[in-house]
């Protein structure tokens, strides 16, 4: 079988995922300006600790390999290390993302020695200057600080997460320095314009000097560094980035929400994409095999406007979410379309509506930014 | 080393294998690999690969037709070099 009837055939979806995001909580002790979840206070509906279990042993049963652990802030529920020890009871592999205040000496050397761990290290800046006008003030020595516990607790091989933003795009080669110096991994992904990103992506995405610099970049390195497989957007600009090429929302991932909901992936938090819920007559597998959104994500694509463009087979028209919270048709071309067709789109179109997000935990008032950050 | 006919190997105990519509999943828990699988017959030699001495002797088993034989000692092979099947 080719690469391309592969493709195809993970585009009709499977019968379980091959991973998941499962944000855990919404509670963070940050504010990150372009936060996908729009977190902040925790939701009174969070999981229990008996029911976030039960999800995990449905999640074995569906023989699902590995979970993407966030949030907000996940390490902030008591409970983490319960859950995470239920995980690897249940060999599920983790990964989470955090921003490393609660990773202290004693934390990191519990962390280390549990197996079917990956840890990701949010970082948006080489310097704190860079980092913290995004994630607030401290929130770059505290990663720091959190790297030098993994560090030292012999962890191995953790991440450093980095979302690309026009501030840090030209430092790509200095994060994975830095990564280098820790023995640690470089994982890269794109910026969306969701959650509390809606409000600040015009002002973060990269330019399109940036883009072709990211691309130039990512194809230099291969697979040594990570992303997700978040750049295929950039793919017209030549021969395809590693990875499978596609959006693999409701077909190969989703989201399961801290209270339970069901989203096509973590990046459209909004009643458009929600699946279901887990507490559904027939749980998290029914929603997954059988719900009217994801089955309707898993009919071929519809190549809509970008028909005329002839590089369709490259970009794919990009990101869905991408496109739905920037107010361009899903069947159009992506608001980072490298060729221009979504800017373009944008500057002409009569009216723009651009979606809220579902649900909003950010707290009333955002603190701890070193600068205003401008607000379409 | 390249996997032969006379290789005894086996699926390496920290891979998971999910049986798919086009073949199978392999997720390797050590190198953190996702591996396709995408023929099925591929699939079974690699079940059943721990239960026969050699690699001839799965195929021999399974009633694979020896003209198919080097495409499958291709694709183990493969899986060796990805650390999905190690040699035992």
């Amino acid at each position: 079988m080719s690469a391309s009837n592969l493709v195809a055939q993970l585009k009709q979806g499977l019968d379980a995922p091959i991973c998941l995001t499962w944000e855990i909580t919404y509670a963070c002790n940050l504010q990150c300006v372009h936060c996908l979840s729009s977190s902040g206070r925790r939701d009174p509906r969070e999981l229990s600790t008996a029911q976030a279990k039960a999800v995990l042993d449905e999640l074995r049963d569906l023989q699902v390999f590995y979970i993407n652990v966030g949030g907000g802030e996940p390490m902030i529920r008591q409970d983490f290390f319960e859950i995470l020890e239920h995980a690897e009871h249940n060999k599920i592999g983790v990964k989470f993302s955090t921003n490393g205040t609660y990773i202290d000496a004693t934390s990191a050397r519990r962390l280390a020695s549990m197996n079917y761990l990956d840890i990701q290290i949010s970082l948006d800046g080489i310097d704190s200057a860079t980092n913290d006008a995004v994630r607030g003030i401290g929130s770059f020595a505290v990663a720091m600080r959190a790297m030098d516990h993994l560090r030292d607790a012999n962890f191995g091989a953790f991440k450093i997460s980095v979302v690309v933003t026009r501030h840090n795009a030209n430092q790509l080669e200095e994060f994975k320095t830095l990564a280098d110096t820790y023995g640690a991994q470089l994982r890269i992904t794109r910026l969306r314009p969701s959650g509390r990103g809606i409000d600040s992506w015009s002002d973060l995405h990269p330019t399109q000097a940036q883009q072709r610099q990211i691309y130039d970049w990512l194809a230099a390195h291969g697979e040594s560094v990570l992303t997700g497989d978040s750049f295929f957007h950039l793919n017209a600009l030549g021969p395809a980035l590693p990875g499978l090429n596609m959006c693999g929302a409701g077909r190969v991932v989703c989201l399961i929400d801290p209270i339970g909901d069901v989203y096509a992936c973590p990046f459209v938090i909004h009643d458009q994409f929600k699946a279901g819920s887990i507490f559904d007559w027939g749980g998290f597998t029914n929603v997954w095999r059988n719900s009217e959104l994801f089955e309707s994500l898993r009919q071929p694509d519809s190549v809509g406007a970008c028909v005329s463009c002839g590089n369709y087979d490259s970009c794919q028209g990009g990101c869905m979410a991408a496109k739905f919270f920037t107010g361009l048709p899903l069947d159009g071309p992506d608001p980072e379309c490298v060729l221009g067709h979504g800017e373009e789109l944008l500057r002409s179109a009569a009216v723009v509506i651009i979606p809220k997000p579902a649900i909003d935990h950010s707290r009333g008032v955002r603190l701890n930014l070193p600068q205003p950050i401008s607000v379409r | 080393m390249s996997v032969t006919l006379e290789t005894a190997c086996e699926l390496d105990p920290r891979v998971s294998l999910r049986p798919e519509r086009f073949g199978a999943l392999a997720y390797h828990f050590g190198n953190r690999k996702l591996v396709f699988l995408q023929n099925p017959d591929v699939v079974a030699v690699v079940q059943d690969l721990s239960r026969h001495s050699t690699l001839a002797d799965t195929l021999t088993a399974l009633g694979v037709h020896p003209d198919r034989w080097p495409s499958f000692v291709a694709a183990v092979d493969s899986l060796h070099s990805s650390e999905i099947v190690r040699v035992r």
